[in-house]
């Protein structure tokens, strides 16, 4: 019980931040060597310097490799980076301002709505009138998605509560899976198929209009939240807390919804539902470095894309000469790294 | 600085029940600790709620010259600062990045420049030692004082605090009771939510005995604890009597019929 003095404090502390720095470019220097190994393995396989060679000077190497690599391999990789940053950042601010460890981007009946939308154009054709058929799908799920968000925040505003808000969510959840179910049930084989295949999450559809969409929403959105770290990290120490330090919490959390709303409804409109990673990733971060929101959602961020580009190299190796669905390897990936942070505490405490 | 808290005419709803009727007390300043006390549901809570911009309620608040009722959020965040009940559970920081998220909320700031700002109030409340660890590896009684130094850091000239010790052992009552007397004492004023009458008689300067909604008495313990003050408003038969060191002591006997 020795007592500490102020410089003492201020070191530690500092070391604290160091550590923290540290881990960061750690997690960054893991992502873009997980990114490009998941360039360089597919059905023909690159050596590492093939690969760079394509990425930066497309003459190096043969015409055919600098395509595969540029306009197939490319995309595709940086999705599963893209898509991991923002529903592991979406479940992070949820946690945080539905006050609920439990509650990931689909919980309030994202996933599910954009089925609902994905299943409405696919089965029955229907879609919002003037968007081309090849986007039908794609822009279905995101309004439905968005605008399931957009609903629940209007019952939050009149009923209040957050715990109302989760239950109405969940309440959505079960609604959308009926009427899913319904349309699975007259679907045409062959449109079930498709549905099937669209619910199980897959980064095989990913194009550059994808990429960049995703990628403006992230760079974007990313800002806000970090702008809004430490009233969010002041939300931790109770609503009434947060409210007596003068934080509008009702725009805190209309914000954050907002900004979660986007970047999962963008993510689920492109590739699908994937679950596991908008719950497990924050996660992940807090074991790591705890809630600091400042490391605790960049950190998030970092986990999730590392996770995600993980899972898609091991849908390549999986079954050899088949690329599973990413939405199926996820949480294969994700369990034995969660398990092994979840030892290590354990252990420590 | 002498700013004296006033409160006139207060009324408060909770959604469409009327919680407080009324309410009005004599100023209190700078240096005082106030216990508000009574039965479960009698609005001592409301009542701290209302002075937090926590509730809704119409009359008039004032510390000094600012108008509490009609200031923002953030204004109202200056001057005061609130302790809840508990802390929540499940909190993945450690005790400095509690100190530092309340210090820096809403007006942000650098890390660093606060933990000196944090490293005085923890001294101040005699847990410097604690400021790297966890705040899930803390009993509660320590969680109860980060609590409190999470309620000061921003120097607020008005506390409030709600039932601060409640299911903490003998000797954090006290550590907590004797720390917010010299909170009192360093020229604050402090409304205080108290269940344990003997710890409000031993620590307050004035009483604030609420009942239904209403200000039943109020003044200095000894005044104003009575056999027949608590028969009315708690039910019971007791006696107050005054222990060898003079002070005050309630002894219940039982339910008054």
């Amino acid at each position: 019980m020795t007592e500490m003095t102020a410089e003492a404090l201020t070191k530690a502390y500092g070391r604290v931040l160091k550590k923290r720095l540290a881990l960061c470019v750690l997690l960054a220097v893991a992502v873009v060597t997980s990114f490009i190994v998941d360039i360089a393995i597919g059905s023909t396989a690159f050596p590492i310097r093939e690969v760079l060679g394509a990425l930066f000077q497309p003459d190096s190497v043969d015409v055919d490799s600098a395509v595969i690599v540029r306009e197939l391999r490319l995309p595709f990789a940086l999705m599963a980076v893209l898509v991991g940053v923002a529903l592991s950042l979406a479940g992070a601010e949820m946690q945080t301002v539905l006050d609920n460890p439990l509650a990931d981007p689909f919980t309030l009946g994202l996933s599910s709505a954009a089925s609902l939308g994905a299943a409405l154009a696919i089965v029955l054709g229907l879609g919002i009138p003037g968007v081309p058929d090849s986007l039908l799908v794609t822009i279905n799920a995101f309004v439905f998605a968005f605008g399931s968000v957009l609903l629940l925040q209007a019952v939050a505003r009149f009923a209040g509560g957050v715990q109302t808000l989760l239950l109405f969510g969940i309440a959505l959840v079960f609604c959308y899976n009926a009427i899913v179910a319904l349309l699975q049930y007259m679907a045409s084989a062959d449109a079930l198929q498709q549905l099937v295949f669209w619910s199980l999450g897959s980064l095989t559809r990913s194009s550059w209009s994808a990429v960049q969409t995703l990628g403006i929403i992230v760079l974007v959105l990313l800002p806000f939240s970090l702008k809004a770290a430490w009233s969010m990290t002041a939300l931790r120490l109770g609503e009434e807390r947060a409210l007596t330090l003068g934080i509008d919490v009702g725009r805190l959390r209309f914000g954050a919804l907002l900004r979660i709303s986007l970047l999962a409804a963008t993510a689920v409109a492109f590739v699908g539902t994937i679950g596991f990673i908008g719950l497990v990733g924050p996660h992940m971060a807090r074991l790591l470095i705890g809630e600091d929101h400042r490391f605790f959602l960049p950190v998030s961020a970092l986990v999730g894309a590392l996770v995600m580009s993980l899972a898609s190299i091991a849908s390549k190796l999986l079954v050899p000469g088949v690329i599973l669905p990413v939405g199926i390897v996820t949480a294969l990936v994700g369990v034995p790294l969660f398990m092994s942070l979840l030892l290590k505490r354990s252990h420590r405490a | 600085m002498s700013m004296a808290l006033s409160i006139r005419g207060l009324s408060a709803r909770y959604r469409r029940t009327p919680i407080l009727h009324d309410i009005s007390l004599p100023d209190m300043l700078p240096g005082q600790l106030v216990a508000l006390v009574g039965p479960n549901g009698a609005g001592k809570s409301t009542l701290l709620r209302s002075l937090a911009g926590l509730t809704e309620a119409s009359g008039s608040i004032h510390l000094g010259a600012q108008d509490l009722l009609s200031s923002s959020r953030r204004e109202r965040a200056s001057y005061l600062g609130f302790m809840p009940q508990t802390l929540p559970d499940g909190i993945a920081l450690t005790v400095l990045e509690t100190l530092l998220g309340a210090l820096h909320a809403g007006r942000g700031g650098n890390g660093r420049d606060g933990v000196e700002k944090a490293h005085a109030v923890l001294v101040r409340l005699g847990i410097a030692h604690l400021a790297m660890r966890p705040l899930e590896q803390l009993s509660g009684g320590q969680r109860q004082m980060v609590s409190l130094a999470q309620a000061v850091i921003r120097d607020p000239a008005l506390l409030l605090l709600d039932e601060p010790t409640s299911a903490l052992d003998l000797r954090y009552q006290n550590d907590v009771m004797s720390l917010v007397r010299q909170l009192a004492d360093d020229g604050r004023i402090v409304v205080v939510v108290l269940h344990d009458l003997g710890l409000a008689a031993r620590w307050a300067d004035q009483l604030v005995v609420l009942n239904a909604g209403r200000v039943h008495a109020e003044g200095t313990p000894i005044a104003t604890l009575t056999p027949a003050l608590l028969a009315e408003v708690y039910r019971i038969v007791a006696r107050v009597e005054r222990c060898s060191r003079g002070r005050v002591q309630v002894i219940v006997d039982g339910p008054s019929r």
